[in-house]
């Protein structure tokens, strides 16, 4: 950083500036919207690689399955369906904002009208 | 391809992703040479301590060139932790600003021609996924014990939906390093594939190859950006998996 004073007045400024920036972080409400939405692009080159890993997971473990178990088709199957699924909620969710992937939720910020469904309520 | 015909020159446009061995080095079986791509990791690392070091050399009130661009560095990964993980993600600044300017400068120097993009390949992203995804498992057991596997369980859905949810949610956490790596090395095959693919067809078409000429002009300058962006998602992406391993839901 480019702060170069004394040690007295450096202090001083610190704690000004970390009560400007909280004060400013409070009246703007940033924080955590930024990532995406100030973002379009970085936003776009996320989703769609989603659905592709959840799916490559899922058929994985599934064939992982099969073979460990012999039965041969069907672990593949359904977790052919949970991978689907998986890659739609991590969609969605990053979609809504609420950070990486699936099973988490932002706790201070409640999300636009959308994200009210049964997954996301308290 | 027809641009193979043209010249003479058997270029694939898929030859720069090849990895030569510079030094063949060979221990218990294991090639462990060092090639093309290590080399190019050598440099990257190098040109970054160069930056850093000659950033904060003078430690001037008032920055010069070098300093800025340190500064600018420093700032950009230091509001991108604070904007996603607040004010306890600075322990991890090291890790994310470590691996943001690896992948950064790693990328724009995939973009010199001749030069060799070590984020084109799958193993080198994969690897860094594979860190940022243990590290950030070990760091979820660290801070909450057992609890950490209540975020396998999303919060608000009946007891009934459990046995359907808990493995969606699994599949899709153990997700995260797959779509992570997969990202970064796609995009950069992709662009840098296109690149070569499109500036084939200039000599092939002749007069006419002013058209792609000024395609691939354009397409530099979207390739850097793409350059830039992954490092930034890459980036964004660790911190937001710190913040759920840091507070879970």
């Amino acid at each position: 950083m480019t702060e170069r004073e004394p040690p007295k007045s450096r202090d001083d400024l610190d704690k000004r500036l970390s009560q400007f920036r909280s004060e400013r972080d409070a009246v703007t409400g940033r924080d955590r919207d930024k990532d995406s939405t100030n973002n379009g692009l970085g936003f776009a080159m996320r989703i769609g690689v989603e659905v592709v890993a959840a799916l490559v997971i899922g058929v994985g473990f599934g064939l992982l399955l099969d073979s460990w178990l012999d039965t041969k088709p069907w672990f593949m199957l359904v977790f052919f369906v949970l991978g689907a699924a998986a890659g739609m909620f991590n969609v969605y969710r990053v979609v809504q904002n609420q950070g990486g992937a699936v099973g988490y939720r932002q706790h201070d910020k409640p999300g636009p009208d959308m994200s009210k469904t049964d997954l996301d309520g308290e | 391809m027809a641009t193979e015909k043209h010249g003479g020159e058997q270029h694939s446009p898929l030859e720069q992703f090849e990895i030569k061995e510079l030094v063949p080095i060979e221990i218990g079986g294991n090639n462990i040479s060092f090639s093309n791509s290590a080399l190019m990791m050598v440099i990257t690392i190098t040109l970054i301590v160069l930056l850093m070091m000659l950033g904060t050399r003078k430690r001037a009130m008032i920055p010069g060139r070098w300093q800025s661009l340190a500064e600018i560095c420093y700032e950009f990964v230091a509001n991108l932790i604070r904007d996603t993980v607040g004010s306890e993600g600075r322990k991890y600044f090291p890790f994310i600003f470590s691996l943001f300017m690896f992948i950064l400068i790693g990328n724009m120097l995939g973009m010199v021609p001749y030069s060799f993009t070590f984020t084109s390949h799958i193993a080198v992203t994969f690897a860094m996924a594979m860190v940022v995804f243990t590290g950030v498992t070990i760091l979820g057991f660290a801070k909450h014990g057992i609890k950490f596997f209540t975020f396998f369980v999303p919060p608000g859905v009946p007891i009934w939906m459990w046995p359907l949810m808990i493995p969606i949610e699994i599949i899709s956490y153990l997700s995260r390093p797959v779509s992570l790596a997969m990202r970064l090395f796609a995009n950069m095959l992709a662009g840098h594939t296109l690149l070569k693919v499109f500036a084939g067809f200039v000599p092939a078409l002749g007069a006419a190859g002013v058209l792609p000429l000024a395609f691939v002009g354009a397409l530099t300058g979207l390739e850097l950006l793409i350059a830039f962006l992954q490092a930034y998602v890459f980036a964004i992406l660790t911190c937001l998996y710190i913040n759920d391993a840091l507070h879970l839901h």
